[in-house]
C-alpha cells in the first residue's frame, strides 16, 4: 500500500459506494451487538428520547393538523360528486392512520432529528470529542450511537400516533364545520374500517423509520470527514439518505403488508 | 525562562513507552518512516516538527487511537496494538491524553465534562467521591470558580487546563499533550508550561509534549527529539539538540525565535 499509484477493483466511484454499503453493513451490525450488551446507559436513552420529542413536537403538531384538513377539504369534492360525504371520516381514517401520519412523521424527523444527530456525532468527530471519549475508555459508540439510534426507534412511533391523532383533529374540525358531525361519531365512522392489521403496519413502519432516521444520522455524523465541512455534509447527507430510505421502506413495507392481508 | 526540569526524579533504567522502528503510512502518504524511542519513568520528553509531519499521530498510536503498520510500540510494558476491548481500556486509563484543541464535550458543564470518565469507568464510587476528585484537579489546575461554565465560556488557555484536568483525574501514569501552547498568548503558554511540570512533579507522570513551540520544550522537557521526514534527527536535552551546528535543526531553531 506505501508505493505508487492506488489501484481499483472496479472504478473508483464504484469501490467507493460498495466499501461505503460494507461500511454500513459493519456499522449497523455493530449497533446490534452493542445494544444488547451491558451497560444500558438507560438514563442517556431517555434524555435522547425527550430531546428528539422535543424537537420533533411543534412542527408535527402544526404539520399533522394541516395535513388533516386540507386532506378532507381536497377530499370532499370528488365524493360530494357520487352524495358521499358521510364516507368522509373513514376515507381520512384510512389514508391518515394507513400512510401519512407515519410518512409525515419520518419526514419530518429525518429533517428535524437526524439533521442534528448527524450535526452532533459529526461535530464530536472532528472536535476530536469522540476520540477523547475512546481515550479515557469509555466506548463512544455505545454511549452515543446506540442510545441516539434506540431513541429514534422508540420515540418515532410515538410520534406518528401523536401525528396520526392531531391529523384526524384537524379533519374533524373540517368536517365539523361543513357536515356538523358529532365528535363521537366522526370517530366511530374514521375506526370502523380500521383493522388492527393497519395500525399494527402503521407502528410497524414507523419503528423501521425511527432505526433508519437515528442510524443514518449516526453513521453520517460519526463518520464526519475532517473540517467544519464535515459536520455540514453529515448533517445534509443524514437527511437526504434517510428520506431515501424512509421512501423505500414504505413501499416495501406496504406491499409485504398487502400480502399478509391476502391470507 | 529559568530551566525547572526534574532530572532527579527521572529513572534511566524502566521505560514506560519504548518505540521501535515504527513506520505509519496513509494510503501513499508515508507519515512514520522509522521511529525510534524511549520515554524513561518521570521523565518528559517533547517531540517537535513542523505542522504535518506525524507528531499527532505518534501520540495516537501510543493510545491505539491509531494502528501502526510495522514496528513495536510498548506502552507501561504492554504492546498497544496487540490490546482490544478491557485489556486496551484498563491501559487508556493509566494514559492521559491533552488534545490538541482540547475536545472538552461541549454539551456538559465543566463538572459534567470532569466527573464523565469517572462516572463511566467506576460506577462504585460515591457522589461525594466524585466531588472531591472533581475539587481536587480543579484545583490542581487552579480553575475552581469555573465548575459550572460550559466550555464555550472558556477562554483557550483554560479550555486547554480543564482538558488536564479531566485526564488528571484519572490518576494517569503516562500524560500526552498535544501542542499544549499552539494559540495561546506568551503569558498563558507559561502557565500551561508551570502546569506540565507540576503535573510531573504532583503525579509523578512521565510525559510526551508535542510541541513547535521552543519555549515550551525548553522550560517542560529532560529531554527533546526533533521530527523530521517522518523520523527522529537527533534526541537529547535541548541544549545539546540546539548546540549542533546540523543545518535543519539550527533552521528551525531560528524560524522559531524569529516569528
Ligand atoms: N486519520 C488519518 N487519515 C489520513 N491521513 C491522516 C490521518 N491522520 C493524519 N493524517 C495525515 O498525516 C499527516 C500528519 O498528521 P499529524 O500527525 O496530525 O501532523 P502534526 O505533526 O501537525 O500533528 C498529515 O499529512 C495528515 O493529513
Ligand atoms: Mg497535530
Amino acid at each position: 500500500m506505501r508505493t505508487g499509484s492506488k489501484k481499483f477493483l472496479l472504478s473508483k466511484g464504484l469501490d467507493e459506494y460498495f466499501i461505503g454499503v460494507y461500511n454500513a453493513y459493519k456499522f449497523i451490525g455493530r449497533f446490534f451487538k452493542e445494544a444488547f450488551k451491558a451497560p444500558f446507559h438507560f438514563r442517556e436513552i431517555i434524555n435522547q428520547c425527550f430531546e428528539i420529542g422535543l424537537k420533533a413536537l411543534p412542527l408535527i403538531t402544526l404539520t399533522g393538523f394541516i395535513t388533516g384538513i386540507v386532506f378532507t377539504k381536497q377530499s370532499r369534492p370528488s365524493l360530494e360528486t357520487f352524495g358521499a360525504t358521510s364516507w368522509l371520516p373513514s376515507l381520512i381514517s384510512i389514508a391518515i392512520l394507513r400512510a401519512l401520519a407515519s410518512l409525515v412523521t419520518a419526514l419530518i424527523c429525518s429533517g428535524k432529528v437526524g439533521s442534528s444527530i448527524g450535526a452532533e456525532l459529526g461535530s464530536m468527530r472532528v472536535t476530536e470529542q469522540i476520540d477523547a471519549m475512546e481515550v479515557s475508555a469509555i466506548n463512544p459508540f455505545k454511549f452515543l450511537v446506540t442510545t441516539r439510534v434506540l431513541a429514534t426507534t422508540i420515540t418515532v412511533p410515538i410520534l406518528a400516533l401523536y401525528c396520526g391523532f392531531v391529523a384526524l383533529l384537524g379533519s374533524f374540525v373540517n368536517i365539523n364545520a361543513h357536515e356538523a358531525t358529532s365528535f363521537i361519531s366522526f370517530f366511530e365512522h374514521g375506526f370502523d374500517t380500521i383493522t388492527f392489521l393497519d395500525i399494527f403496519t402503521s407502528v410497524t413502519k414507523s419503528i423501521f423509520f425511527g432505526f433508519t432516521i437515528g442510524i443514518v444520522g449516526c453513521y453520517k455524523g460519526y463518520n464526519a470527514s475532517s473540517g467544519t465541512v464535515g459536520v455540514g455534509r453529515a448533517a445534509n447527507q443524514a437527511v437526504v439518505l434517510s428520506m431515501f430510505l424512509v421512501f423505500i421502506e414504505e413501499v416495501v413495507i406496504v406491499q409485504v403488508s398487502n400480502w399478509i392481508r391476502l391470507f | 525562562m529559568q530551566s525547572d526540569n526534574h532530572n532527579d526524579i527521572i529513572d534511566r533504567d524502566d521505560a514506560v513507552i519504548s518505540i521501535s522502528g515504527l513506520y505509519k503510512s496513509f494510503g501513499t502518504l508515508d507519515v512514520l518512516k522509522g521511529i525510534d524511542l524511549d520515554v524513561h519513568k518521570g521523565e518528559n520528553v517533547a517531540v517537535l516538527g513542523r505542522s504535518g509531519t506525524g507528531k499527532s499521530v505518534l501520540i495516537k498510536i501510543l493510545v491505539g487511537l491509531l494502528k501502526p503498520d510495522a514496528g513495536i510500540v510498548k506502552v507501561l510494558g504492554q504492546e498497544v496494538d496487540k490490546l482490544q476491548g478491557k485489556e486496551l481500556d484498563a491501559l487508556r486509563l493509566k494514559i492521559g491524553f491533552s488534545f490538541q484543541n482540547s475536545a472538552l464535550y461541549d454539551s456538559m458543564d465543566v463538572r459534567r465534562n470532569l466527573e464523565f470518565p469517572l462516572r463511566m469507568n467506576f460506577k462504585s464510587l460515591t457522589k461525594k467521591e466524585i466531588d472531591i476528585a472533581v475539587e481536587e484537579v480543579l484545583d490542581a489546575v487552579g480553575l475552581l470558580d469555573k465548575i459550572n461554565q460550559l466550555p464555550s465560556d472558556l477562554s483557550g488557555g483554560q479550555k486547554k487546563r480543564i482538558g488536564i484536568a479531566r485526564t488528571l483525574i484519572l490518576k494517569p501514569e503516562i500524560m500526552l499533550y498535544d501542542e499544549p501552547t499552539s494559540g495561546l498568548d506568551p503569558i498563558t503558554s507559561v502557565e500551561i508550561n508551570d502546569l506540565i511540570n507540576d503535573v510531573q512533579r504532583r503525579y509523578h507522570t512521565s510525559s510526551i509534549i508535542i510541541t513547535h513551540d521552543l519555549t515550551c520544550a525548553k522550560v517542560t522537557a529532560n529531554r527533546v527529539a526533533i521530527l523530521l521526514d517522518g523520523a527522529f534527527l537527533k534526541v537529547g536535552t535541548f541544549d545539546d539538540v540546539f548546540a549542533t551546528q546540523e543545518e535543519r535543526i539550527q533552521s528551525f531553531f531560528n524560524y522559531n525565535f524569529i516569528t
